[in-house]
């Protein structure tokens, strides 16, 4: 190994047992410092990014990784025999374990890098339609999905005349399980669900989705862009049969994606793109495939991003044993709900009965305003949200002709920077009244 | 319904003379919504598909007469700012001829930020109204040529 590499890991392996003993213990505000995007001033006003659901900033031991690897440690993987492409492949399985652990799947073979929880869900989406969708039969989705957890799904079924069956949320932004069980009839083939909708932020009983899928002998598909972020996620303990997340949302760089599939789910169904890396033998009359996980990894993957998962994960996990930062979080979702109730003309969309089952993510209407206007006053006093249809079109367009205004936190963010939200709701909507 | 005797490079001037007195953005926002606010209001029966424009994240409408070889506009959106941004657009091209409509200059937009600080799909939606705007001015200008030959 050159001798900068010897240094530069080195380095990461001392920084990383000061920070396993600190991060756990760290203030919000040391951990903040860790992330260069939340330093930067906007139009002159210090950033508040609070449009985590879409993507989450970086620390800066997942940029000193994607450096490397796309600086020194640059070779294709799996490949070569050289001694480049043995490191690189080395750190893009280590990425590859460290998602396995923390997700709790049993083995690496559960685990494909894709390029992001859309790519994920419709590679089961397009491999799942040859073998087991056929003419009348049902895919289960609920009312709150993304729409790359409908639109996968429609093209599937549109090869096959299937269509889709769809479960109600109700005004509080749940899910009947007893809804569920009467709709679950022999036609329906999979259930595809989201853990977490990323309008209402409400957490769904996913266990309990399973285990009644289940007993009907029906697999179920989670779309976990948002759960894995906010949830400890156990796969084997969901019991589900794929989990489909993003990594840029956890600490992970653009472009990277994960689909967990048990073995056996992943087994049965075929390869979803051809090419370098999943095959086993190739001739002019017949392929044979390589086994899980390459199966589904055709092309050269973005391994530089792939092996940003160690330090990313790690970040999180830590993120997770931080009890001032889970208080916080506690702390933020009562406040924001209080605050937001008591503007006039405000409208919370996704609030349960128990609140811990809500994450810190708040969409809102305002009687009279239109979110974007009100988005782009809140930008222009630095506070970054999102506003629109926010892919999940068929769930706004219920309550919103206009879409939505979102507020998403993450760990980083603080309560003080909640109150300068609120702040700045509160005088957008006086300026636009 | 009057004939514009400045020329839109002229209107446009005067636009970013008033914004440059705004040193914060929040101001030029807030100034903005006050024009749109005082948008005169479009005939609810123009609000129709037809003139709909695409490609702006609110919906706008605008309609357009023509008559005496000059042009006049109306508009309105669900979204207040995108209000503000077409009234500029209004004050700039009402009542002026096809011709100058169609080889205006519309660097005011760009010298009031307008275009780097719209959400790109508002950006989008500013292209769209002035596309509109200039289609507008083409038709107006056949019907002229119709009507003088």
């Amino acid at each position: 190994m050159d001798f900068w590499i010897k240094y530069k890991v080195c380095f990461a392996i001392f920084a990383r047992y000061c920070k396993q003993y600190n991060l756990e213990m760290e203030t919000i505000d040391q951990i903040r410092a860790d992330f260069p995007a939340l330093q930067r001033k906007v139009y002159g006003k210090q950033l508040i990014y609070f449009d985590n659901a879409a993507t989450s900033q970086k620390p800066l031991s997942v940029l000193t990784m994607q450096e490397m690897m796309s600086g020194e440690v640059n070779a294709n993987i799996h490949r070569a025999v050289h001694k480049l492409s043995a490191e690189a492949t080395d750190f893009y399985e280590k990425g590859r374990e460290a998602v396995r652990s923390f997700i709790n799947a049993p083995s690496r073979e559960n685990i494909i890098f894709t390029s992001g929880a859309t790519a994920s869900l419709n590679l089961v989406a397009s491999s799942f339609v040859y073998k087991h969708l056929g003419k009348g039969d049902k895919v289960l989705i609920s009312e709150a999905e993304h729409h790359s957890n409908i639109v996968s799904w429609q093209l599937a079924c549109e090869r096959v005349g299937a269509s889709l069956a769809v479960l109600p949320v109700d005004d509080r932004g749940e899910i009947s399980l007893d809804k569920l069980e009467q709709m679950l009839n022999k036609n329906v083939k999979i259930v595809a669900i989201t853990h977490i909708s990323n309008v209402l932020g409400v957490i769904n009983p996913i266990k309990e989705v399973v285990t009644i899928a289940h007993a009907k002998g029906i697999p179920v598909v989670v779309d976990g862009a948002q759960g894995v972020v906010h949830c400890a996620v156990d796969v084997q303990d969901l019991d589900c049969d794929c989990y489909a997340f993003s990594g840029h949302k956890i600490y992970a760089p653009t472009g990277t994606g994960i689909l967990y599939g048990k073995k056996n789910f992943l087994e049965d169904l075929p390869p979803y793109m051809g090419g370098g890396d999943m095959v086993d033998t190739v001739t002019f009359e017949k392929t044979t495939y390589a086994e899980l996980p390459l199966k589904f990894e055709a092309g050269t993957p973005n391994f530089a991003a792939a092996a940003c998962y160690a330090p990313a994960l790690e970040y999180a996990a830590q993120l997770r044993l931080n009890t001032e930062v889970q208080e916080n979080e506690r702390k933020q979702v009562a406040y924001l709900k209080r605050e937001l109730d008591m503007i006039d003309g405000v409208r919370i969309y996704g609030m349960p009965e128990d609140l811990n089952k809500k994450i810190p993510l708040f969409s809102i209407t305002v009687e009279g305003v239109h979110p974007t206007d009100l988005a782009q006053l809140l930008d222009t006093m630095g506070i970054a949200v999102r506003s629109g249809l926010m892919c999940a079109e068929p769930l706004i367009r219920k309550y919103s002709d206009n879409g939505m205004l979102r507020a998403s936190l993450a760990p980083y963010n603080t309560m003080e920077e909640a109150e300068k939200f609120i702040t700045g709701v509160k005088k957008g909507i006086s300026i636009l009244k | 319904m009057e004939e514009q005797d400045k020329s839109p490079e002229e209107v446009g001037n005067e636009i970013v003379e008033e914004f440059s007195i705004f040193e914060e953005w929040l101001d030029k926002y807030e100034y903005l919504i006050e024009l749109g606010k005082s948008l005169p209001v479009i005939d609810e029966k123009d609000k129709v598909d037809n003139n709909l424009i695409s490609g702006c994240q609110s919906r706008v409408w605008l309609s357009c007469d023509c008559h005496d070889g000059r042009l006049y506009f109306k508009a309105d959106s669900d979204a207040i700012i995108t209000k503000g941004i077409i009234s500029l657009l209004i004050r700039v091209y009402n009542g002026q001829t096809p011709e100058a409509i169609l080889h205006s200059d519309l660097s005011f937009i760009d010298k009031i930020g307008l275009k780097d600080n719209l959400s790109p799909t508002r950006a989008n939606g500013l292209v769209s109204m002035i596309k509109q705007i200039k289609i507008y001015a083409v038709a107006c200008e056949v019907k002229e040529q119709k009507n003088n030959g």
